[in-house]
């Protein structure tokens, strides 16, 4: 028989109100497992940003094609830039992209950060030591493998698309090989930038596997795969960035003689 | 019964209320016999500390054969204590050696306020329950068995999720204090089932937001789910993750009621 319980609610009150609901797609933004959603979708975008980056960068070991009297890279560059020229004006199909790019990037810091805030505030240190059993080094770095990455692309892009700053003396508009070559024959530069390959790679370790549980792309029947498609995917960001810088500090690839 | 017994160092977080600073404090546990469980040994202690005029540990109990989800400390840093699929309660003696230190401490989380000593308040885990775990079917004579075909695989994962105790070791061991293995199950139990159907995406979306009043957010440690007693599976959390959305998506179509 149903029974009552007298003092129901009268111990812990709501820690936090519920929001006024939004309208549809942000409402679902409002929730810690919305926001979670938003971050492994941005995430996944920003991953294969990530991953094209890298194919278009391996075009270093091309380098100086003599029919077209240029580099490989400087050939793609343009390439981007003439993206579905005759339907958007020069540069502009790049320029949306970037805005994208930008949009993801934006979400998903903020959803980071969001839910940071509301996890320190849910949480309680032991005053013992904690024994993790199943938490990793990349899941519980992920705040700063994410903050080293942000600090890394702002490096980046001073170094190698605005050309101020860290850049080489001899940085120039348009000469993505030289430029490339010129800021990464630095053993200074070239650290960095391992540095933030592998913060990366780790980052997107823990980021694809949980990626799925955000995503609830969950079946018994393919489960096994996640793990190994994380793995796999980091150490070919791993390996194929880390080539490139490598490569080039150790004077493998370099300029033309000449050019 | 073996003769075999161990004199172990206890280190227990004592605390005399809810707004009162707790600290550790340090008892001996002598002569324990190996086979009494971990609860068995801190009454042990307790009746020697009632014995020395001093205040007994306060600590959650009832049914001790891992069923009731009362029980549940942190034991040397971990839920549950270091027994892979049990309760505290299941911990036996056996698992330690002579002369261990063993440090015992409440759970932790913003949702759960100590109470006293190792006794917490994980009244917020049924605010989650209250607004959506479970069904409202229509009372009457029982139905007609096999009336309503239920396949056996779906029923195994419904029943995989309801092994659920409601122990909070989840939450406790969630580095985030989130609450979502607890909430996904809850909600799997009902949702895999047919009776569940009706109230499926009112049922997630209440439960979630609710959850979300008091714990934090995943970040898919897996932490939970190796110290969860029952071993309720991760898996649950990215079917409630999905059924989220969903829920959103769907009662959004129900507007204009």
């Amino acid at each position: 028989m149903a029974t009552t319980t007298p003092s129901r609610n009268s111990t812990s009150p709501p820690m936090r109100p519920k929001p006024k609901q939004l309208p549809f797609p942000l409402s679902l933004y409002q929730t810690a497992v919305g926001k979670k959603w938003v971050m492994a979708l941005t995430g996944l975008g920003l991953v294969g940003f990530v991953v094209f980056h890298m194919l278009g960068n391996l075009k270093v070991f091309i380098g100086w094609v003599p029919e077209e009297g240029a580099y490989d890279l400087d050939i793609y560059g343009e390439f981007l830039r003439e993206l579905l020229v005759p339907l958007f004006p020069h540069g502009v199909l790049l320029w949306i992209l970037r805005l994208g790019l930008i949009t993801m990037f934006a979400l998903h810091i903020h959803s980071a950060y969001s839910l940071t805030r509301l996890n320190s505030a849910s949480n309680q240190p032991y005053a013992a030591k904690r024994d993790w059993i199943a938490a990793n080094f990349a899941s519980r770095s992920m705040r700063w493998t994410g903050v080293i990455t942000l600090l890394y692309i702002v490096f980046h892009l001073a170094d190698l698309t605005w050309g101020v700053g860290p850049a080489y003396s001899d940085w120039e508009y348009g000469r993505v090989h030289e430029n490339l070559v010129g800021s990464l024959v630095r053993p200074a530069a070239a650290i960095i930038y391992i540095i933030a390959v592998v913060a990366l790679s780790i980052h997107i370790f823990h980021g694809i596997w949980s990626m799925f549980q955000s995503l609830g792309w969950s079946n018994p029947n393919y489960d096994w795969m996640r793990r190994g498609l994380s793995m796999g995917i980091a150490a070919l960001i791993l390996v194929g960035n880390l080539t490139i810088i490598l490569s080039i500090w150790t004077g493998a690839v370099g300029l033309e003689a000449g050019q | 019964m073996s003769e075999e017994t161990l004199n172990l160092k206890l280190r227990i977080w004592r605390q005399d209320g809810p707004s009162s600073k707790g600290g550790f404090a340090e008892y001996p546990a002598n002569n324990i016999p190996t086979d009494a469980s971990f609860l068995e040994m801190l009454d042990v202690v307790n009746e020697q500390l009632i014995e020395q005029g001093e205040v007994p540990v306060e600590f959650p109990h009832d049914c001790r054969e891992g069923i009731c989800g009362t029980c549940g400390v942190m034991i040397n840093g971990r839920a549950h204590g270091q027994e892979k699929a049990t309760a505290t309660c299941q911990l036996h003696m056996r698992k330690f050696t002579d002369g261990d230190t063993i440090e015992i401490e409440p759970w932790r989380a913003a949702a759960f306020p100590v109470v006293k000593d190792l006794v917490v308040d994980r009244s917020a885990l049924d605010r989650v329950i209250e607004v959506g775990g479970f069904i409202s079917a229509p009372t009457g004579s029982a139905p007609d068995a096999n009336e309503m075909l239920i396949p056996k695989d779906v029923a195994e994962s419904s029943m995989d999720a309801a092994a659920c105790i409601g122990c909070g070791a989840c939450v406790a061991a969630c580095p985030n204090s989130a609450g979502q293995l607890f909430t996904s199950a809850k909600i799997w139990h009902l949702n895999a089932m047919p009776q569940g159907q009706a109230e499926r995406y009112k049922r997630t979306e209440e439960m979630v937001e609710t959850m979300e009043q008091y714990f934090g957010s995943c970040t898919n440690h897996g932490e939970c789910s190796e110290a969860c007693p029952k071993e309720i599976s991760l898996d649950f959390i990215a079917y409630m993750n999905r059924d989220y959305v969903k829920s959103k998506v769907k009662n959004r179509r129900l507007a204009g009621q």
